[in-house]
């Protein structure tokens, strides 16, 4: 049953998850960024982030190029279909990156650039959570092609993917300012984090309870046997993990928030994959229609193969190097 | 005319404003990458201060280049499929690859070593700090390696066979699809076109300081380094570009007929049209300055040896003339123009006037951006030149669109040329500003608060070897 064309989907949803997981925070900053004080907080928020978000993006980029090498129907039909919130989280993007160099650029114009950082990381990951919605709603194909028109990823069930994802972001966002900083900061990133968590514990429970009703195939995945296996115990595992993300951030540990947060963020993604497995456009095509042949494949398996290791390897060490906590002056 | 406005026409316009926004950034930094990793090297082998301050000066710039070229490249790599979908699907499994091995080997590599190249230097040392800025500039070769080997095949498709869906699959040798017949030329021409381009921005900035402070050790390095690499690489860049054009004519004749404005078959030497007015209703060119049988001894290398015209290719198979014809002859203008600007800076150092030559200086000031001008006009002729195909011969830029609705396109079309003028726009102002102050002696690394900052102390006695 292992296949190529399974070893590549899951390096695709590898890189979609590495892209959550680390773009994440990244844009949870900019979501918060407007409560952060003008001066110090802000100077040091953005620099907890300034020397890894450009490898963090790369992963989004991993994931766009890698569909169109891996599934090319999936990535032909998928990116048409989710026309307007694409451009809009690309549009959004630009402003988030630029404003990275740009704030310092000119302290007359810094307001403006803080406010287009912090709008751009709203509209990304609105944007962002709309195509996860939009996708699992599923979208019109006919033939090899997308057949439907450019309002149809449009829904409120795409809205309220779209705001779940604004919180976790925030959440993944305000963790990494515990673990990072100190100081005033830290203190109103835990503010933020305790509204935050049950937020997101309340956003996951609303998506979670309404997926099964949008399509056939995800009730029979969740509430029929084999799938009631891995399924059942889901919403204990995250039930438990908001608990201890809840007491790690009131008894003030550092970098546990963090990675409870994130294992929410995993827990999450593990149900996607109960509910649209083994297709790539959930409910229309799968991944066998999709995938790309074998030449292309194997090809670009020995490139991953050697090259994802090593991008990890220097990722952790730009990681390392920039270790520990920021103040507002840089590093130490 | 709004009959134009059809979601292809759109698409068209829409691909063609953001790959030409985006192409600008890649030409700098490909360049300034390579002139930053001199800088250091030569600041690590000689200690000299010059060399370290002249590296922190155009760090500063080149931080706000790349930001502006990483954003226009994400817009990219959603292009393909968002508004060609067709293309994307038709010849995913043969440029999907090669641009999942730019990604793997080119985005991240560079995205992964710039944190520790912006931020890194007093955090990993200098030796180790080398090396990431050289692991950034290898990046961005190895981007433009993978991205120009897509192109080209686009141009001159090689290593496909036919999938019975319609698809083009690769055959058995991927040597076959990345080596494609255009690819090293193309590769060639346009790394150092890029390096061209860096070199007379550093040319011009140099030029602008010395007008006012012939002394400032940092503007007399500058531009001494500008103007050597004027003087040598313009001429080398003119015969690749000769080489490239003769590749162009064996495998895309048409393209070249475009360029030359041969509208009529020439059996016995064609002339070498300087200018005139392409007129495509009456299939000439209208007041053509020409030289006789020029062109076939540029392109045949014998002056009586017959040239076809676009008369032997059938209407639906011609690119628009007037677009080709005249972004080539900017683009070959502008190159000659950079050889001048060489020789000239050749005849100063030979009278030992190269710091001390004001009409030199201001004329490296007005060609400064020229190399700008010349990538987009060259990448003008070349992918207009080929229309109308994405494919060349293979696939036809009508096919290969997305299903969208036309409103839909041009909304966004609107929203990224609203964005990508005031973003990059700002870009280019923060950029200018950066560039009109001199280079100081002791450079800061970073901006004032800047993320760069060590706790309040400039780098400066970590990073300068001696005195400027």
């Amino acid at each position: 049953m292992i296949d190529l064309t399974v070893i590549w989907a899951g390096i695709i949803a590898f890189a979609v998850a590495a892209y959550v997981v680390m773009d994440g925070f990244d844009l949870g900053i900019g979501i918060l960024f407007p409560r952060f004080k003008l001066g110090t907080e802000r100077d040091m928020a953005m620099n907890s982030v300034a020397p890894v978000w450009d490898g963090n993006e790369t992963w989004l980029v991993m994931g766009g190029g890698g569909l169109l090498a891996a599934f090319p129907l999936a990535y032909a039909i998928v990116l048409p279909a989710l026309y307007a919130p694409l451009i809009a989280m690309l549009l959004g993007l630009v402003f988030r990156g630029v404003a990275f160099e740009f704030r310092w650029r000119d302290p007359g114009h810094r307001r403006f650039w803080d406010f287009a950082f912090s709008a751009g990381s709203v509209v990304a990951t609105l944007a962002q959570g709309i195509v996860l919605g939009a996708l699992l709603q599923g979208i019109t194909v006919e033939g090899r092609a997308y057949a439907g028109g450019w309002w149809e990823w449009l829904s409120p069930f795409s809205l309220v993917t779209g705001v779940s994802l604004v919180i976790g972001y925030a959440l993944l966002g305000a963790c990494w300012l515990i673990w990072k900083t100190h100081g005033d900061l830290h203190d109103q990133a835990r503010k933020a984090a305790r509204v935050l968590l049950p937020a997101l514990l309340v956003a996951i429970a609303v998506v979670s309870a309404w997926t099964p009703f949008l399509e056939g195939q995800y009730y029979r995945r969740w509430f029929e046997w084999p799938g009631m296996l891995a399924s059942a115990p889901m919403p204990l595992l995250v039930a438990v993990t908001g608990f201890l993300a809840w007491r790690a951030i009131g008894k003030g540990r550092d970098w546990s928030p963090f990675f409870l947060t994130l294992l929410l963020f995993a827990l999450s993604m593990v149900g996607l994959a109960i509910s649209i497995w083994p297709d790539v456009i959930p409910g229309r095509v799968s991944i066998w229609e999709a995938a790309t042949p074998e030449r292309s494949q194997v090809f670009m398996l020995i490139g991953a193969g050697i090259m994802v290791p090593v991008i990890l390897a220097y990722t952790i060490w730009a990681y390392w190097v920039f270790r520990g906590k920021v103040d507002a002056t840089g590093y130490h | 005319m709004f009959e134009m406005l059809d979601a292809l026409f759109l698409a068209r316009a829409q691909f063609a404003f953001t790959v030409s926004f985006h192409f600008i950034f890649p030409a700098f930094s490909i360049g300034l990458a390579s002139y930053l990793m001199v800088l250091e090297g030569l600041w690590l082998i000689t200690g000299s201060g010059v060399y370290a301050n002249l590296y922190r000066y155009w760090l500063k710039i080149f931080a706000v280049a790349f930001a502006m070229g990483v954003v226009s490249g994400i817009v990219m790599s959603y292009q393909f499929g968002t508004n060609w979908s067709v293309f994307s699907d038709k010849a995913g499994p043969v440029i999907g690859p090669l641009m999942a091995y730019e990604v793997l080997t080119a985005f991240f590599l560079e995205a992964g070593f710039l944190g520790v190249m912006l931020f890194g230097i007093n955090k990993v040392g200098r030796k180790l700090h080398f090396a990431a800025t050289c692991m950034v500039a290898l990046g961005t070769f190895i981007s433009a390696f993978w991205i120009l080997s897509v192109n080209s095949w686009m141009q001159t498709p090689t290593g496909y066979e036919f999938g019975a869906n319609g698809q083009f699959l690769p055959g058995p040798s991927w040597w076959a699809i990345i080596f494609n017949p255009s690819f090293p030329y193309r590769l060639v021409h346009t790394v150092i076109a890029a390096y061209l381009t860096t070199a007379f921005v550093v040319g011009a900035v140099g030029a602008w300081h010395l007008l006012r402070d012939r002394a400032n050790p940092g503007a007399r390095t500058m531009f001494s380094m500008a103007m050597w690499m004027a003087a040598l690489v313009a001429p080398v860049q003119i015969f690749a570009g000769d080489m490239h054009g003769l590749n162009t004519l064996e495998h895309q004749p048409a393209k070249v007929m475009a360029m030359e404005g041969h509208y009529q078959s020439h059996p016995d030497g064609a002339p070498l049209i300087l200018f005139g007015l392409p007129n495509s209703a009456s299939k000439r060119i209208d007041y053509a300055l020409e030289i006789p049988k020029a062109s076939s001894l540029i392109l045949k290398h014998d002056p009586n040896a017959p040239l076809a015209g676009l008369d032997t290719v059938p209407e639906d198979r011609q690119p628009p003339v007037g677009t080709v014809f005249w972004a080539f002859r900017i683009m070959v203008g502008i190159g000659f123009a950079m050889l001048g600007l060489g020789l000239w800076s050749l005849a100063a150092r030979a009278r030992r006037k190269l710091y001390d030559w004001p009409w030199l200086h201001r004329a490296a000031i007005v060609m400064g951006p020229s190399g700008f001008v010349a990538v987009i006009a060259g990448w003008v002729t070349t992918e207009v030149g080929r229309q109308p195909w994405t494919i060349y011969g293979l696939l036809r830029t009508a096919d290969s669109a997305a299903p969208l609705d036309a409103p839909a396109v041009a909304a966004s079309l609107l929203a990224f040329i609203t964005v990508y003028f005031s973003v990059f726009g700002a870009g280019t102002f923060y950029i200018l500003k950066l560039m009109g102050k001199p280079p100081e002696r002791h450079e800061d690394a970073l901006p004032v608060h800047g993320p760069v900052r060590t706790a309040g102390i400039t780098p400066a006695p970590a990073i300068e070897g001696g005195e400027a």
